[in-house]
């Protein structure tokens, strides 16, 4: 079975997101390992892309920051952080980036480092079910996942997206792209109804979360909750000193996930 | 005038070659079906290519000259030049083709909310227009070193009714624009049309754009054989993402003695890192929606881009073009700031036309080319829009000090 799938085993997940070289390689490395001591079950970890379409100001900021540290920023050195992270903690990780950086490396290198270095999944915001098919056989022959992302308007997508899906759904919470927001679409728990009629792989709501509270009631409807941008905020705002409040937050909200909710 | 073919392009499958496709994210999926679903639909109904027609010829003020400039053939002394004048159409360039099409299925899908990237401000002019004829309401993103250097436009649009965003993301070009525009499209599908302005972008987009821009080039075909009863040696158009190219090429593209020539903006030149020759020094990649050419790093980092002209200061080519080009049937050819600028001077002297100094780097390519052709050869040109909004920054780029 897969180790993202997992994950999600007799319990909720939560899964914390930061940015690679964010501020740099060592950095990068402390901050994934405090959100996997303070609980996370997979860190997504985002590499760069000049222009993230699917992310808000605070992902996007995260980006430039990373690029600016280094312009070229090699695949092979954002590999290297793996290896380093995976020396000291074995949380499941996922990439979260964007088709062209696949691409360049090559879509059987990329996913062969990717199982070798223990990558479980990849989240691609612009690779939609319509155009995954030149990347899912290999993808499955070295055992990653590729995560789908389904949306409140995806109507009669949501089945065909869902029967084709491993690893988790990423099922986004409102239109528009990735930060902090007070308020999510409705119908979130008919689309996740609707999901699992289709499959058993298990759904994680992202794009808004921040608070404990939205992440407990997140978590009453599907099986765990994404939070990219607080995390990365975080991270922006404390530098150096970024993993000791990561590994707080991640604890907070991992109770979050696995309480049940006030009324 | 003849109604405008909108089938001329047999395949609609989005993928021309292995370029092209869908690659956006699953909250546009749905949006993009609907528009494929809907333009497939009203290109067969001749209602809509009624109201398409009329438009375009009492609106746009189509179809445009196909002006034979006899002062720069003798001056050339080679293939005869001639220029189809876009710059003639109603808003001074081509992009009114497209506007006009898009805005149309726009009103017949029900939307009452138009929005648009802009580089040079064009597109962002032509949407406005026809968002104002339409009384839809119109918002245009245009990066800030754009809404710098075209304030001209800036002021056009909003005195058309269009509210602009200056984008400060990015490099604050067209490619942050494009960003910007698809960015709130997927905060608002319900009312709103992303009505795109080059040949690029995700499927229905390049297919629709080159349909649209096809008038062009079906219309420059028949007046040409009324002049001279021949088809063409050589067609050349400016190219940025590559919409008055496509629709310029369109209905030549069978026609295997006709050569094709995108001229491309080499900024500095095409060996420097200050250029925009996407064709000559790009390698495929994927960005904005398609599998294309662009201009990037070895990660697949898109690289910021530089040219005079803001309408073609884009890091990438539309999926057709990139097509053409691998299969050689077109060529593309890099022009600099100073071969544009030069033939801006020169086509004002010669033949008393400001053109854009987009339009330009086509020019420059025919400036070179036509002497080394035959006199019986024949060339048409496209001028894609007129130079009025570039007199001040060539003034500039010459060190003169002008009041605006």
């Amino acid at each position: 079975m897969s180790k993202l799938t997992d994950a999600f085993k007799n319990q909720k997940a939560f899964i914390p997101f930061v940015a690679a070289n964010d501020p740099d390689f060592e950095g990068t490395v402390n901050n994934v390992v405090a959100l996997a001591k303070g609980g996370a079950d997979i860190v997504e970890l985002g590499i760069p892309f000049s222009d993230p379409i699917a992310d808000g100001p605070v992902i996007q900021a995260a980006d430039l920051r990373a690029l600016k540290a280094d312009p070229d920023l090699p695949m092979d050195t954002i590999f290297d952080m793996v290896k380093e992270i995976h020396q000291q903690t074995d949380v499941p990780l996922a990439f979260l980036t964007y088709l062209n950086i696949v691409f360049q490396y090559g879509y059987d290198a990329f996913t062969a480092r990717c199982e070798e270095l223990g990558i479980y999944g990849l989240v691609i915001p612009d690779m939609p079910l319509e155009e995954r098919d030149e990347l899912e056989p290999i993808a499955a022959k070295h055992h990653v996942d590729l995560i789908p992302l389904v949306t409140p308007i995806s109507g009669d997508r949501i089945e065909k997206i869902a029967a084709a899906a491993t690893g988790f759904i990423y099922v986004v919470s409102s239109l528009g792209v990735t930060g902090e927001r007070s308020e999510f679409a409705n119908g979130l728990a008919d689309l996740v109804n609707r999901i699992r009629k289709v499959t058993d792989v298990p759904t994680a709501i992202g794009f808004g979360i921040h608070t404990p509270e939205q992440a407990t009631e997140m978590a009453q409807i599907a099986d765990g909750a994404i939070v990219g941008s607080a995390c990365v905020n975080i991270v922006a705002e404390y530098g150096r000193q970024a993993p000791a409040k990561l590994t707080d937050y991640t604890k907070q909200m991992k109770a979050a996930v696995n309480a049940h909710p006030v009324r | 005038m003849t109604e405008l073919n909108l089938k001329l392009n047999k395949n609609t499958s989005g993928r021309y070659g292995e370029y092209g496709g869908q690659y956006i994210p699953e909250t546009l999926m749905n949006e993009l079906d609907r528009m494929t679903k809907a333009y497939e639909h009203y290109k067969n109904d001749p209602e809509f290519k009624t109201e398409l027609h009329d438009l375009l010829v009492d609106y746009a003020n189509r179809p445009s000259l196909l002006y034979y400039a006899e002062r720069m053939t003798k001056d050339l002394g080679g293939a005869q030049i001639y220029l189809k004048r876009e710059d003639l159409n109603h808003t001074g360039a081509h992009k009114i083709n497209n506007v006009i099409g898009q805005a149309l299925l726009a009103k017949h899908m029900g939307k009452t909310r138009l929005i648009a990237e802009t580089g040079a401000g064009q597109h962002g002019v032509a949407t406005a227009t026809i968002a104002a004829y339409f009384g839809m309401e119109c918002e245009i993103f245009m990066g800030k070193k754009d809404t710098d250097r075209q304030r001209l436009n800036v002021y056009r649009m909003e005195l058309l009714g269009a509210k602009v965003h200056p984008v400060t993301s990015g490099s604050m070009v067209l490619k942050d624009a494009i960003n910007a525009a698809l960015q709130d499209w997927t905060k608002r599908v319900d009312d709103t049309f992303y009505l795109m302005g080059s040949a690029t972008g995700p499927h229905p987009y390049p297919l629709m754009v080159r349909d649209f821009q096809s008038v062009i080039s079906q219309e420059s075909k028949v007046q040409l054989k009324e002049k001279t009863g021949k088809l063409p040696d050589m067609v050349v158009a400016c190219v940025g993402g590559g919409s008055n190219a496509i629709g310029s090429f369109a209905n030549y593209i069978d026609d295997p003695s006709v050569q094709l020539v995108g001229a491309e903006a080499a900024g500095k030149g095409v060996e420097t890192e200050l250029t925009a020759a996407t064709v000559e020094r790009g390698s495929d990649g994927i960005f904005h929606g398609m599998k294309s050419m662009f201009l990037q790093n070895k990660t697949g980092q898109i690289n910021p881009v530089y040219s005079i002209s803001a309408g073609l200061d884009y890091p990438g080519v539309g999926p057709e073009h990139a097509y053409l080009a691998k299969t050689g049937r077109a060529q593309y050819v890099g022009i600099t700031d100073d071969e544009a600028v030069d033939a801006f001077e020169y086509i004002a002297k010669t033949e008393g036309i400001v053109a854009a100094i987009e339009s330009c780097h086509a020019v420059a390519y025919v400036r070179k080319i036509a002497p080394k052709m035959r006199k019986d050869q024949i060339i048409v040109c496209t001028l894609s829009g007129r130079g009025d909004k570039d007199v001040a920054s060539i003034a500039k780029y010459r060190g003169v000090d002008i009041d605006e």
